[in-house]
């Protein structure tokens, strides 16, 4: 009894069954789990702000751009009787006459709508990007659609010669669907070819393959350069005191800090063919004036300014894990025997590995979606993928075509990101 | 790395052509900014130094490309959008970055891997694939070309910065205070300001610089989201080298480099403070 009531004092108690209560009678378990879950839906709660802001304002953006690398909507919009009489066609000859009815009928259908409405411009741009003269044919034809008579068939054929090619009635079948890869078709250089099938396309009209291959080769180069130039460097600041080691890393945080564009404006100056390096040849007589050297707007120009660019990027996590290497080892290693290159191969280099790896990814990862610097100094050979993303999206206006590479680079660099995470973890990325 | 004494000759030689190496690469690194100041000054439109420069004439040098670029309307406004852009995306960025991260930092926060993957995927994704989405979906809300839509862009831009360096410093922060603080009856806000706040701003500081400098050196997203009205300095200077490239641009770049030096300051002396104040000295 005395001690049921020392208990009753200090709060808790038991029920009936024989569960620990709180002082308010609830059962310590349930309290416990209300107060977890009230301090997971703050914490939740203080996340979700920042959460909604990069959804809305990036990530949906993302995905409806990825979206229209797919999304087909303009053929079967404008031409959705037309759609149905073809179902059946075998693809050989010219379409039957009822087909041309039917395009007759759905044009001038369309010509009644409000003209910011009218679905004939799209199609004549979607089917463009198929076959080249489309668009002239559509527009061409629809003009003179009011006063055609039957039989339609002649009335189109006569006013394009395209309406008598099974050609276009092909990609008109192929293509009215409200989902298409046709931009990833064009996106790995292929094509449909009359059966259909997809084949790859002539050899001159091949871009994007090749392109891609050139993008990875010089990112491969540059980071390559980067570890050559950032593995001495970073070597020798690790071995410093830590009071000269912090001089000299302004060294590389000077440039990590200052503009992208006054960086690249800086190499332009110096690399141009009357820039300071070639005007310095010149003057002590090592090549006269006709063999300046072209050093910029090529991929010379590219690899110089980049790896100047991601340098940085390189050093700071070799550094930060050569620091960590205890010079101990190496120390034991020659006293063992080894020589200097020997203990530096063996036990050194192998504990540096974490860092290249990182810095390596990260100056990949970086330089794969650059897209300034190859604009303004690359030149043509230095065109790289984003620039030609940024073309059709800017000035040849295939939005689709341009979103069909967009994910196929964002992908790309996602897997990327994915081996760097599991590498050496998100959590190590270090700023400044 | 003092030489030892009983180094032979061929390390001897090894030891100090791996020095001039290294500063080899230190010079690659530093004379192509280093270079613009004194190009900056140059009287002549060249981009090369003149025969009266090398020789110190003074009539080599001149001030007219600052001249030249206090007195553009363009340049002007550029400053004044590039500042405005910034100071208003790193204020968005800064709060709800760091109310993120104090969040995150909670043992109890649900699913913390993946919210964190999408928080920072801002810094992952190739600037020219953030700035063709935001293009799009931008336009199709009709805040293409303003000065909102820059600053929105520029604020998710932003935000993983501050989210990674707040996040790092509440690594050290001791949870006990707040708790010793509830105890002693404080609201969560009235904690929040006395006792995490002093605490975490070196973090949140030197995140809002990052953001701050994100937005004050971004040129892609400029490029695809803001109209003529909003153009940065990065986006003058890109007409600028593209278009008509004149020194005015060194002189730019030299007042830039000297921000950059600015900021670069205030961050190390942010971080030696952090450091300190958590007990990590540096060795």
């Amino acid at each position: 009894m005395a001690m049921a009531d020392a208990t009753a004092q200090t709060g808790s108690a038991t029920d009936s069954r024989g569960r620990l209560l709180t002082s308010d009678g609830t059962p310590l378990r349930r309290a416990l789990e209300r107060a977890n879950r009230r301090r997971k839906l703050t914490a939740f709660a203080l996340v979700s702000p920042l959460l909604a802001f990069i959804l809305i304002f990036f990530a949906f953006p993302i995905l409806q751009m990825m979206w229209r690398s797919v999304d087909n909507p303009q053929i079967v919009n404008a031409l959705p009787r037309t759609l149905d009489e073809l179902r059946d066609w075998d693809g050989r000859a010219v379409p039957p006459e009822r087909v041309f009815v039917a395009l007759h009928a759905d044009i001038m259908d369309d010509l009644e709508r409000p003209r910011r409405e009218q679905r004939i411009g799209p199609l004549g741009v979607r089917l463009n990007y198929e076959l080249s003269a489309a668009r002239s044919a559509i527009s061409r034809t629809a003009r003179d659609v009011p006063n055609f008579e039957a039989p339609f068939r002649e009335a189109f054929t006569d006013a394009h010669r395209l309406w008598g090619q099974p050609e276009l009635w092909r990609v008109i079948q192929r293509e009215g669907r409200p989902l298409t890869l046709s931009y990833y078709i064009a996106a790995l250089d292929r094509e449909y070819d009359e059966f259909g099938n997809i084949v790859k396309r002539d050899e001159n009209r091949r871009i994007y393959v090749s392109l891609f291959g050139r993008t990875l080769a010089l990112r491969l180069v540059i980071t390559g350069m980067t570890f050559l130039l950032g593995f001495p460097i970073a070597y020798y600041l690790s071995s410093l005191p830590m009071r000269y080691a912090n001089l000299l890393m302004i060294a590389v945080l000077l440039p990590f800090w200052t503009s992208l564009l006054v960086r690249t404006s800086a190499w332009i100056v110096l690399l141009q063919q009357q820039g300071v390096i070639n005007n310095t040849l010149v003057g002590l007589g090592v090549i006269d004036d006709a063999g300046r050297f072209s050093l910029i707007y090529n991929q010379t120009g590219t690899i110089i300014a980049m790896t100047h660019i991601l340098l940085p990027f390189m050093v700071l996590p070799l550094y930060s894990v050569m620091r960590t290497i205890p010079p101990s080892y190496v120390r034991a290693a020659k006293s063992l025997g080894a020589t200097p290159w020997t203990a530096f191969r063996r036990v050194y280099f192998p504990q540096t590995l974490p860092g290249i790896g990182a810095g390596g990814v990260l100056v990949f990862i970086i330089s794969i979606g650059y897209y300034i610097t190859p604009a303004l100094v690359g030149g043509q050979s230095g065109r790289m993928i984003s620039n030609e993303i940024a073309r059709h999206i800017q000035q040849s206006l295939n939005w689709g075509l341009a979103a069909a590479l967009g994910s196929m680079l964002l992908v790309g660099v996602l897997v990327l990101y994915w081996l760097y995470n599991r590498l050496v973890g998100a959590d190590s990325l270090k700023l400044g | 790395m003092s030489m030892p004494a009983y180094y032979t000759a061929k390390d001897k030689i090894w030891h100090y052509a791996f020095r001039v190496i290294c500063y080899a690469i230190f010079f690659f690194l530093l004379a192509p900014i280093l270079i613009m100041i004194p190009l900056s000054f140059n009287a002549q439109p060249f981009f090369t130094f003149t025969r009266e420069m090398l020789t110190l004439n003074p009539e080599g040098y001149s001030l007219r490309w600052y001249r030249d670029f206090i007195g553009s309307e363009s340049w002007m406004r550029s400053i004044r959008n590039s500042f405005s852009i910034g100071i208003a995306a790193t204020i968005v960025s800064t709060t709800l970055g760091t109310l993120a991260a104090l969040g995150l930092s909670r043992s109890e926060m649900p699913a913390k891997g993946l919210i964190m993957g999408i928080l920072i995927s801002p810094m992952i994704v190739p600037l020219i694939i953030s700035a063709a989405g935001m293009f799009f979906f931008f336009s199709s809300i009709n805040i293409a070309q303003t000065y909102l839509g820059v600053v929105l862009a520029h604020a998710a831009l932003g935000t993983p910065f501050v989210v990674i360096t707040v996040t790092a410093t509440l690594v050290g922060f001791d949870q006990s205070l707040t708790r010793a603080a509830a105890n002693l009856g404080a609201s969560p806000a009235r904690s929040f300001f006395k006792i995490t706040m002093p605490l975490i701003l070196p973090g949140v500081v030197s995140g809002a610089l990052f953001a701050f400098i994100t937005s004050f050196d971004e040129i892609v997203v400029v490029l695809f989201v803001a109209g003529v009205e909003q153009r940065t300095i990065p986006r003058e200077m890109w007409s600028g080298i593209r278009e008509d490239i004149s020194p005015t641009i060194l002189a730019v770049a030299t007042i830039l480099v000297l921000i950059s030096i600015a900021l670069l300051t205030v961050v190390e002396l942010l971080r030696r403070r952090g450091e300190r104040l958590r007990g990590l000295t540096p060795q």
